[in-house]
């Protein structure tokens, strides 16, 4: 053993082999591979279609006519009709961006979805810490980073792949593509996507760089999980909220996802605030894993 | 490298838990090169911690320690990538195989591929494992997952290798083929050793030197035989048929140190029992005695335990769910 052989000097080595480790973990096991497609698929054929909020406005729910004397006129009574069975798309539009609340919702779906499969990290973190896993590459050349980095890595390229499925599925089950919408929007969902669950994925193994008990995590997921969904524009657009949620809705990163995923895909009035959207989802990402990454320094140890 | 030369060097090194809890004490020693040293002590001595302070996976509260020239503080990747470690834990990833679980630790080390697939192989061929390389680390025995630690530890072909109780829970059996492999690794590649254990029979069987550690401290460190010869030599047991006090006619005999009557027995305590047994007869014969029954117990670590830390190392030794409990406890105690 007296040879000695070539040994990567390269600061993040070892990163793609935890990488990928984490990675066959998941599409090595058909149980959580599976689940992880059939889930997208019970939120958004269940929750998605049965909230038919279009279905609310439609002419045959609206009161019938009272009768007016003198009577209207035909063409009176025909500007009326138009008028009265425009409303539920002006409505729709005015409120939504898009005339399918199906489409909406399952855009933010693909937030949703990141939010999930991210949160699922900060429990592996804490496995691998209960099993020893995290102990022995502790003693092993690896830098603490490329630990966490490898963490954060193999849960935003999940993150990408789940978006996919909901984005397909989402499809399949009517989504009605914008006007907006191009080849590059796919890329550009892609995008967005793994900055949020670089970021999401950051703050779940922050928390539990310490934790060893999976009960920490699984506390913590419902505390911030929920209030980043239902204070974002998943369901209700910001500006129809009381002025007290507004601030905190403005300031949820999920809410800019949401919105950059709906301007690729489904709106139809131009792309607006993406390069905004795009540059608060990255500042977020950046600034979250450089503060994961410092704490690991501290506190990723035995 | 001459055999002198010291691979590991500690100096007060100390380990403070939560302000309060001392789990090693100021502790100075060195191993030198192509040596097994064993630390032996009870649960809860400090071992873990020490060896865990060594391998850079905690911080010292204070002293110093080198491995290899390298300070255990500031050069920790270097220090890293120059040992190997065998875990108390199985640390191995129970949904990879066991040549998936090898490369990943050579990859952690940044072996290339070129290197690492061949490498693992003859680990794998080793520590005897070829035929289950493919099976998944959750169907191995608790023997397997051992050797598999081991052949991970020895992937960067390391100059010093850690082994935090190696044979902790194993069936005797595995526990033989264990020490020898370790002996192997010193003999065939001339690697140093740094191994915990709170088996008496295993510090004896396997170590050149042992520390014994008590309450965070060092209470003494020799070969075996040292240690054991620090006691005063064997031990005589000895009846004869009349009762009548022969102290002073055995004080006579050479070789003999001490004597002590007991329960119409006498002990004697000798610098060399092979040699002192027979002179004995022979003075007891010449002055009329018939001696009735004899014994020779030459000293164990156990007494040598007794006599440094005051305590029988079998009474220290608990069941092995109190000591898993004892481990969970301190792991709390330790966040």
């Amino acid at each position: 053993m007296s040879e000695q052989e070539k040994i990567s000097k390269n600061r993040f080595h070892g990163l793609w082999a935890l990488t990928n480790r984490d990675l066959k973990k998941w599409y090595q096991n058909p149980v959580v591979f599976v689940m992880g497609i059939i889930q997208p698929i019970l939120w958004l054929a269940l929750l998605g279609k049965a909230m038919n909020l279009s279905g609310m406005f439609s002419v045959s729910q609206l009161p019938a006519m009272p009768t007016l004397s003198p009577p209207l006129t035909t063409s009176q009574a025909l500007t009326l009709g138009h008028y009265f069975s425009g409303l539920q798309g002006s409505i729709m539009n005015s409120t939504f961006n898009t005339t399918s609340y199906f489409s909406f919702m399952a855009m933010g779906m693909v937030a949703f979805v990141t939010v999930f499969t991210t949160a699922f990290v900060g429990m592996s973190v804490v496995w691998d810490r209960r099993l020893g896993f995290l102990n022995k590459v502790l003693s092993t050349p690896v830098s603490r980073s490329s630990i966490i980095i490898s963490k954060v890595l193999s849960a935003s390229i999940r993150s990408i792949f789940q978006a996919a499925i909901v984005t397909v599925i989402a499809y399949l089950l009517g989504l009605q593509l914008g006007a907006n919408f191009t080849a590059f929007s796919v890329f550009g969902v892609f995008a967005i996507v793994f900055l949020i669950g670089f970021g999401l994925s950051s703050l779940f193994t922050a928390i539990c760089l310490r934790a060893t008990r999976m009960e920490t995590p699984q506390a913590l997921f419902n505390l911030i999980t929920l209030p980043l969904m239902f204070a974002s524009s998943a369901y209700f657009p910001i500006n129809l909220m009381p002025s007290w949620l507004k601030p905190v809705a403005d300031a949820n990163p999920i809410s800019y996802t949401i919105d950059a995923v709906r301007r690729l895909m489904i709106f139809s009035n131009g792309y607006g605030q993406l390069p905004l959207d795009f540059a608060f989802v990255g500042a977020f990402a950046i600034i979250i894993t450089l503060i994961c990454v410092v704490l690991s320094w501290r506190y990723l140890n035995k | 490298m001459s055999e002198e030369e010291e691979i590991i060097k500690v100096e007060g090194l100390t380990k403070v838990f939560n302000h309060s809890l001392t789990a090693v004490d100021h502790i100075n020693f060195g191993v030198r090169h192509g040596e097994i040293f064993g630390f032996l002590g009870p649960n809860g001595a400090g071992k873990t911690t020490t060896i865990n302070m060594l391998i850079t996976v905690m911080k010292p509260t204070e002293g110093k320690a080198t491995i290899l020239g390298g300070d255990i503080a500031k050069q920790s990747l270097d220090v890293r990538g120059a040992i190997g470690v065998v875990p108390q834990e199985y640390t191995a990833d129970e949904d990879l195989t066991g040549y998936e679980n090898i490369i990943l630790c050579a990859d952690l080390y940044g072996i290339p591929k070129t290197v690492s697939k061949k490498r693992a192989m003859d680990l794998l061929q080793l520590v005897e494992l070829t035929q289950f390389k493919d099976k998944r680390v959750q169907t191995y025995s608790g023997g397997m997952r051992r050797r598999l630690e081991l052949a991970c530890g020895l992937i960067n072909r390391p100059k010093v290798l850690f082994l935090d109780e190696p044979t902790l829970g194993l069936d005797v059996q595995t526990r033989a083929a264990t020490w020898n492999y370790v002996k192997m690794l010193k003999k065939e590649f001339g690697m140093t050793l740094f191994l915990t254990t709170h088996y008496l029979e295993e510090a004896d069987a396997l170590c050149d030197r042992i520390a014994i550690i008590d309450h965070g401290r060092i209470v003494v460190v020799g070969t075996p035989t040292e240690l054991k010869d620090s006691l005063g030599g064997d031990i005589i047991t000895l009846g004869i048929q009349k009762e009548e006090d022969i102290t002073d006619l055995i004080s006579k005999v050479e070789h003999v140190k001490e004597v002590k009557k007991e329960n119409g027995s006498y002990m004697i305590k000798s610098s060399n029992g092979e040699l002192t047994a027979p002179l004995i007869i022979e003075a007891l014969r010449k002055s009329g005695h018939v001696v009735t029954k004899l014994s020779l117990t030459k000293p164990t670590l156990n007494e040598v335990y007794l006599q440094y830390t005051g305590r029988s190392m079998r009474d220290a030794e608990e069941s092995r769910e109190t000591v898993m409990q004892q481990r969970v406890a301190m792991r709390r105690a330790r966040q």
